[in-house]
């Protein structure tokens, strides 16, 4: 027993490691992207920017008061914003609800060049020259996409691009909920 | 062609690894001459073929050869030369294999400098430090292989991130990865003398020069990334606690502990347990550095690497190392014989606090990196933790901890006087409480008691490390035989270092003065007695960037002292922006300035920092590498083996 005790202290580093290993595998399968938006059931960021089509018209958060929108953040130097490009045209065909983008860190001539080669899906584009637009709106990187109600409250977000999947299964059903309450 | 040359030497490299292993620690156990005597040729072929892989890479980049994926996803035709090469170590797999080809050149000089070692120890010590190359190698051709072909071959590559194309960049991480991997001959040597159930003060003789070195690379890399982010990411910080920062302080903060503690167990044969602890702790928290970086486990702006099947082969590498050898740890450490006793005012006591305050250091910075983890872990919410954490426990336990640092060297081993140490420290206590009393004549406001603190603890760290060569000088001048080892030196300048880097610190954080301006052409701010006047705007183009340059004239009291020109610049080739931001250095005061954004009709957001003594910090930094070399490079440790007075008996109670 003795002879035991004597061990006692030595094996702690071991513990500390294993329940370190422990919590180290545990971290491994949260999705890190997976980041709650402190945004969520607040109000949309303020912000206030030129239109990507009309340098001399300004939008603001106003735009979404009164209807069920999503802020679509994307650039045309951004890869999956390419791929997610066709999603958004064929949602915004169906009509369902207001899309707007936000298009941060871009060039403008680059931006105009995509929506005028691949569509615009969008009901109008802010443009975001320098990201801070993005910065306050939480933007990990593009594309990124909020869902915001009536209110203009922000309800969901999406990191990453969007599937047909995902806007067949979750956004529209989410559209149809927003939609249904009271303004 | 060379690429999969590059992928075969890295598959030798695992086999002769592999080897070396085997022969180094089953031989020893085996007491088996003639396996023991295959560990250096291996060791040797080992690194040769892991250099031979990492040259190939190098190569790949400087052809631009697109049908490397690795190549394609991080260089560019355009990209200047000396980019090119340091594109190799921009991104997961290639910062891999340079981990460990860095890992290659130690074994090397282990190799080489270890002639003088009992050839059972030697062939231990090779033969763990193959064991973790192997690991490594098995890693990289498992799920990071840089040498995979893009088929067909990209015609235009991506960039390497703009931020990283910078000279510090460039050396930053090859300096940090070479203290990082450094801790693991301090591990070697550690595990070597366990298996063995020899650990005494030879053991600490020969481990001692290898983790100083170690020690100072770190150091330098630290100092070189700090400085780096003070100029490059435009924001005039010199430390964030970002988490990958705080991965690398880390090792550094047990690494100082080991550097002191080995200290003991040389000098008295003490503390052989708690070395052997913190040399396996100091390379467990390296891996774990490695681990937090590449796994994305804490997301930070370091992580460009995030793939679950990375994360959890280097988390169960960890798990092998270092459970293997803390497994060993609690076997052998109990019946290590324990060392000279000591009295409760000595240095072992000092040193024995010294370490305590280094580790409870390490163990808040842990604390605070793995924080969020632990909450999300426990689905307890997800946060962060900033920097008002890190100085809330981080700077309680320094202050104590500074003041010792002035004490220590002035303590006799085993029984001090505290008559004899105040008196000798007489004269540091004057020059603290002096740099303290005029501090508080010249700093006014809120900061002044912070600036004060800071004079105090420098001046009585630097007047403390004064003393010893001061003596000894005069000693000889006087014609008396005094003679001052270059441990001693190094200690003394690497504690000049630390005061240097408070006082920086103390200074920079209370007086600096920060605005942010909105400025037209022509306009002026005054910041701290200096006069900004931006001339405007205007267009630069750079190798594979546009840029936009402001151009300010700076003077100070009417008198003109420097032009500044700050850019913001546009790499097109991946879309990206950075803020090179103008900075006018002097040792006692920066002027620091960043472009913000464009306003409306011409205006620009333009932010404004004067930074007093900011150098001290790096300057401090440095000077802790310093000391570090000159006690590395100290006679004794040069000595061969036959000089060496080895003591019999293996000791083992």
């Amino acid at each position: 027993m003795n002879k035991f005790r004597q061990y006692v202290p030595f094996i702690i580093p071991a513990l500390v490691l294993l329940t370190l290993i422990g919590l180290f595998a545990r971290g491994l399968f949260l999705d890190p992207t997976k980041v709650a938006s402190p945004l969520l059931g607040k109000g949309a960021p303020k912000f206030s920017l030129p239109q990507l089509q009309d340098a001399g018209t300004k939008l603001d958060q106003d735009v979404f008061q009164g209807k069920v929108s999503v802020l679509n953040v994307w650039g045309a130097w951004c890869g999956s914003c390419h791929d997610e490009h066709p999603v958004l045209v064929a949602l915004s065909k169906r009509k369902l609800l207001a899309i707007y983008g936000l298009d941060y860190h871009d060039v403008r001539n680059d931006a105009l060049a995509m929506l005028q080669k691949d569509g615009n899906p969008y009901d109008a584009v802010a443009f975001d020259a320098s990201g801070d637009v993005a910065i306050d709106w939480g933007v990990y990187g593009a594309p990124e996409t909020f869902v915001i109600d009536k209110r203009g409250i922000v309800r969901e977000k999406y990191i990453g691009p969007l599937t047909q999947d995902i806007v067949d299964t979750q956004l529209v059903p989410l559209v149809q909920r927003l939609q249904a309450e009271p303004q | 062609m060379i690429p999969e040359l590059g992928h075969l030497a890295l598959i030798l490299a695992l086999c002769l690894a592999a080897a070396q292993a085997w022969f180094g620690i089953a031989g020893a156990q085996r007491h088996d001459g003639v396996w023991l005597s295959a560990v250096r040729p291996a060791a040797t072929l080992q690194t040769l073929f892991v250099l031979g892989a990492f040259a190939a890479l190098v190569y790949s980049f400087l052809v631009s050869d697109f049908s490397v994926r690795y190549v394609a996803e991080n260089s560019n035709v355009s990209l200047p030369w000396p980019y090119k090469i340091t594109a190799v170590w921009g991104a997961h797999e290639g910062s891999l294999l340079l981990w460990v080809s860095v890992l290659a050149l130690w074994t090397l000089a282990v190799t080489y400098f270890s002639r003088h070692l009992p050839q059972e120890f030697a062939g231990r010590v090779l033969g763990v430090m193959g064991l973790i190359t192997f690991g490594f190698c098995l890693f990289m051709l498992t799920t990071s292989d840089p040498f995979t072909r893009l088929l067909p071959a990209a015609e235009q590559g991506r960039d390497l991130n703009p931020i990283l194309q910078d000279p510090a960049m460039a050396i930053h991480p090859p300096m940090l990865y070479t203290g990082y991997v450094g801790f693991s001959v301090a591990f070697a040597f550690a595990v070597a003398a366990l298996l063995g159930g020899r650990m005494d003060a030879v053991w600490a003789r020969w481990s001692r020069p290898w983790t100083l070195t170690a020690w100072l690379f770190l150091t330098f890399g630290i100092t070189l990334g700090s400085w780096w982010s003070y100029y490059e990411l435009g924001w005039g910080g010199w430390w964030f606690w970002d988490p990958v920062e705080n991965a690398s302080f880390m090792p550094w903060l047990v690494g100082t502990a080991l550097v002191h503690s080995l200290a003991v167990t040389e000098k008295r044969g003490a503390f052989k347990n708690w070395t052997a602890l913190l040399a396996i702790a100091a390379f467990s928290l390296s891996l774990l550095g490695t681990f937090l970086v590449r796994s994305g486990v804490l997301i930070s702006v370091h992580s460009f690497a995030s793939d679950p099947k990375r994360g959890i082969f280097i988390l169960a590498m960890i798990g092998v190392f270092v459970g293997a050898a803390l497994t060993l740890y609690a076997w052998r450490a109990p019946t290590l014989a324990r060392g000279g006793g000591f009295q409760p005012f000595s240095r072992e006591t000092l040193l024995l606090l010294n370490n305590i305050f280094l580790v409870v250091a390490a163990a808040s910075v842990l604390l605070g990196t793995l924080y969020p983890l632990l909450m999300d872990a426990f689905g307890l919410g997800q946060l962060s933790v900033g920097p008002p954490y890190f100085n809330a426990v981080f700077i309680p336990v320094m202050l104590p901890f500074l003041i010792l640092v002035g004490i220590g060297p002035y303590v006799r081993w085993k029984q001090g006087d505290a008559r004899d140490t105040a008196r000798t420290l007489r004269i540091a206590g004057i020059a603290a409480l002096a740099a303290a009393v005029v501090s508080l004549v010249f700093a006014h406001g809120e900061g002044a008691v912070i600036v004060a603190a800071g004079a105090l603890l420098a001046a009585w760290i630097a007047g403390s490390a004064f003393i010893e060569p001061i003596t000894r000088l005069r000693q000889r001048l006087q014609g008396r035989h005094a003679s001052l080892s270059r441990a001693t030196l190094g200690m003394s300048v690497a504690h000049l270092g630390a005061a240097t880097l408070v006082l920086g610190i103390c200074v920079t954080s209370t007086l600096g003065v920060e605005q942010d301006v909105v400025m037209k052409a022509g306009q002026s701010v005054s910041v701290a007695g200096y006069d900004f006047t931006f001339q405007g705007v205007h267009a630069e183009q750079g190798p594979n960037y546009e840029a936009r340059q402001g151009v300010f004239e700076v003077s100070w009291g009417g008198r003109p002292i420097a032009v500044m020109r700050p850019e913001k610049r546009e790499f097109p080739s991946i879309g990206n922006e950075t803020t090179e931001a103008a900075i006018d250095p002097g040792l006692f005061r920066d002027l620091y300035l960043a472009l913000g954004n464009p306003l409306d009709q011409g205006a620009w957001s333009v932010r404004v920092q004067y930074k007093p003594m900011v150098r001290f910090i790096w300057l401090g930094g440095l000077l802790m590498m310093l000391g570090g070399l000159l006690a590395a490079s100290d006679r004794r440790y040069r000595r061969s083996a036959v000089t060496e007075a080895v003591p019999a008996a293996v000791e083992r109670a």
